[in-house]
């Protein structure tokens, strides 16, 4: 088990070398080149030459690069370009909020996707396997960012049951602890803000969650009738087991497998998903910021770094996931 | 039912038993990809009839096509797609007027807020700059057809090289090409894309084909490569190494063939995510900046969002077309994919 995952890690590091080297490249070969992206293209020539001095560009790629990684693993990753502040501190401000997001996505996904994918293989063939596979069918196919402009008409327009965007109403007072608003309501026993804060997240956690959840459902069906169909669960039947220990010990517990490691890569649909589902809602996360630093004039600073914050994520999860099996099926824990 | 088992050998028998699988079902219930319980059973069973009839039995491509022509589901993709791809062909007798003009009746009352709705001549109105919203959805096909099958062959092409270098060479081509592709995926799909429109100095209509089209690579590569491998050691494969067949033939001729069905599958359920990721990259502001250019994504993305609660109609309806094709690529490559199912097959 230790060595798998010392491979894995070392798998990891050797990826995200790759892909900051492929950063630093693509950052090396901007159109009309770096400085031209930081000063502009009307800058002197002067000023250019003072600059490509002073960032060190005059000097051996190489060189180059090593300093990129030196800077890069001491969290110094320059400043954005529009407003000036550094890097970590734009990205520090935004992360909480696509968090948040998506972990509200996550568990609407899970929580509805699970039950739905069993009763649907539960009762196969029938009215609601056929409506649920349906919806997953719709759901796969509906461009979201549509989805959510659907349901902020129907439900902030016609019906005027959620607000149409931001995380919070204004004149509600939030005392901001760690930037997760529905956590800052909580701990300072703010709880106003917090039912606020969960009224704001609900339409667009639902969209976002629309692809995670179609996934989910057809994952879970498809494993349960797999495991539907085995030895041990006739047996299990035969013995006169309680329906409740069926489920629970021998059906769910097999086929939950494989939408674990789905959920794992739905962490990448939904740092996609949440790019467009922040742009429908104005919610002020990594998503949006993606956006603005690429339309409001390309701000490569902070785009790199949200390139390579992304795939970190996306990596790590992956790699979790794959190390929880070992929790989940002692089988893999033997090998 | 037990007619196969008792009596295999007889090829010709799956055809006389599985209408009674289909008619088989209950009644009042739809007919679905998964709702075919008895069918499923029936094919088992007669995939052990047919394993001991495969001496002289139908290919394996032939017998995947005829368990798709009988599943319902796939039918109904495969006609949505036939019907988008005779519009897309027949745009030009199709469509009303031309897609790109502006028409006085249209602009002369046009503002921000006002966009014409449906007239006589103009059964769908509008669109924002006083062109014919029917046309423009009618040729809509074409560029949507053009983009989501160009994006899916770029795709496919560069990951079939990849994949196909990797299962036949292995070794250290392998794990270099293996490592690069877990490189792009270790970016979530629509942030590759958006990164890689970034790099261009310029946005166009290439530039989203491309970004979408490298998306694919990856995946294209590694079901290749992942197929390739196994059949590196079927008996097949075995028995043209023992034959003395060359390297180059085998892969080529044994290997890759028989390889390529799971990556056709994909190639179907690819045109489906395609649309939809170049209509996300256009709602983002990061697609095809050609404003006479009709494609569904586009005016979607672009003016469908912009005019959204002047005229839902403007994102309503490439909304739809967008959702009934992706519907229509999704359900025939899912029926492509039960159908080579080796589950079903066996």
């Amino acid at each position: 088990m230790l060595r798998v995952i010392v491979r894995r890690l070392l798998q990891l590091v050797v990826t995200l070398i790759a892909l900051s080297a492929l950063i630093f490249i693509w950052l090396r070969n901007l159109p009309g080149g770096p400085i031209e992206a930081l000063l502009g293209e009307r800058a002197t020539p002067e000023r250019r030459a003072l600059l490509t001095k002073a960032l060190g560009y005059d000097q051996p790629i190489l060189v180059q690069y090593a300093k990129f990684m030196q800077r890069v693993l001491t969290g110094n990753f320059g400043n954005s370009i529009r407003t000036g502040d550094p890097v970590t501190e734009v990205i520090g401000r935004a992360f909480p909020a696509t968090i948040e997001l998506a972990l509200a996505a996550m568990i609407i996904a899970v929580g509805l996707g699970v039950p739905l994918g069993y009763l649907a293989a539960r009762h196969r063939g029938r009215l609601l396997d056929n409506l649920s596979i349906a919806g997953t069918l719709l759901g796969i196919s509906i461009p979201i960012f549509f989805l959510g402009y659907l349901l902020k008409d129907v439900f902030t327009q016609n019906i005027h049951w959620f607000p149409p965007s931001g995380r919070l109403s204004t004149g509600v007072d939030n005392t901001n602890v760690t930037g997760f608003f529905v956590l800052d309501g909580l701990l300072t026993r703010e709880f106003d803000a917090t039912a606020d804060a969960l009224w704001h997240l609900i339409l667009p956690a639902f969209t976002l969650a629309t692809i995670p959840l179609a996934v989910i459902v057809r994952i879970t069906r498809a494993s349960v009738l797999d495991v539907l169909n085995e030895d041990y669960v006739r047996t299990a039947e035969a013995k006169g087991l309680r329906h409740k220990t069926i489920r629970g010990r021998h059906i769910l517990r097999n086929a939950l497998l494989p939408v674990v490691t789905t959920i794992g890569l739905q962490t990448g649909a939904l740092l996609s998903g949440a790019v467009l589902t922040e742009k429908v809602y104005n919610w002020g996360g990594l998503g949006t910021l993606i956006t603005d630093s690429i339309s409001g004039g390309r701000d490569y600073p902070v785009l790199q770094t949200l390139i390579l914050l992304a795939a970190l994520v996306f990596v790590v999860v992956n790699l979790l996931v794959d190390l929880s099996y070992a929790f989940i099926d002692p089988r893999v824990r033997v090998r | 039912m037990s007619d196969p088992i008792t009596r295999p050998g007889v090829g010709a028998q799956r055809d006389s038993v599985d209408p009674a699988a289909v008619e088989e079902k209950p009644e009042g219930v739809t007919p679905s990809a998964i709702s075919r319980l008895g069918e499923r059973k029936k094919a088992r069973l007669d995939a052990l009839a047919q394993a001991s009839a495969d001496k002289g039995g139908v290919s394996l491509v032939r017998d995947a096509f005829r368990r798709l022509r009988r599943n319902p589901v796939a039918i109904f993709g495969a006609v949505i797609v036939g019907l988008f791809v005779l519009v897309a062909i027949f745009a030009p007798l199709l469509a009303p007027h031309d897609p790109a003009q502006r028409f006085d009746e249209l602009t002369k009352n046009l503002t921000v807020d006002n966009i014409p709705g449906a007239s006589s001549d103009f059964p769908l109105g509008s669109d924002p700059l006083g062109r014919d919203f029917l046309s423009r959805m009618i040729y809509g096909s074409r560029q949507t057809l053009f983009v989501g099958v160009v994006a899916t062959l770029i795709g496919l092409g560069l990951g079939v090289l990849i994949g196909a270098l990797a299962g036949a060479f292995g070794g250290w081509i392998d794990n270099i090409l293996m490592r690069l592709t877990d490189v792009m995926l270790a970016l979530p799909a629509l942030l590759l894309a958006i990164s890689l429109v970034a790099m261009a100095s310029r946005s166009s209509q290439w530039t989203v084909i491309f970004a979408v089209a490298i998306v694919n690579v990856p995946i294209f590569a590694r079901l290749l490569r992942g197929s390739m491998l196994a059949q590196r050691e079927s008996d097949h494969v075995l028995a043209a190494r023992a034959l003395g067949v060359k390297q180059g033939s085998i892969v080529l001729r044994h290997m890759l063939p028989n390889a390529m069905t799971a990556v056709i599958v994909q190639a179907t359920l690819t045109l489906s995510t395609a649309i939809l990721e170049a209509a996300s990259l256009s709602f983002l502001g990061l697609g095809d900046p050609d404003i006479n250019r009709a494609e569904w994504g586009l005016m979607l993305g672009v003016d469908g969002q912009r005019y959204f609660e002047v005229r839902p109609e403007l994102a309503y309806y490439p909304a739809v077309a967008i959702i009934v094709v992706a519907l229509g690529f999704t359900l025939l490559g899912e029926g492509m994919r039960e159908a080579i199912d080796p589950k079903n097959r066996r």
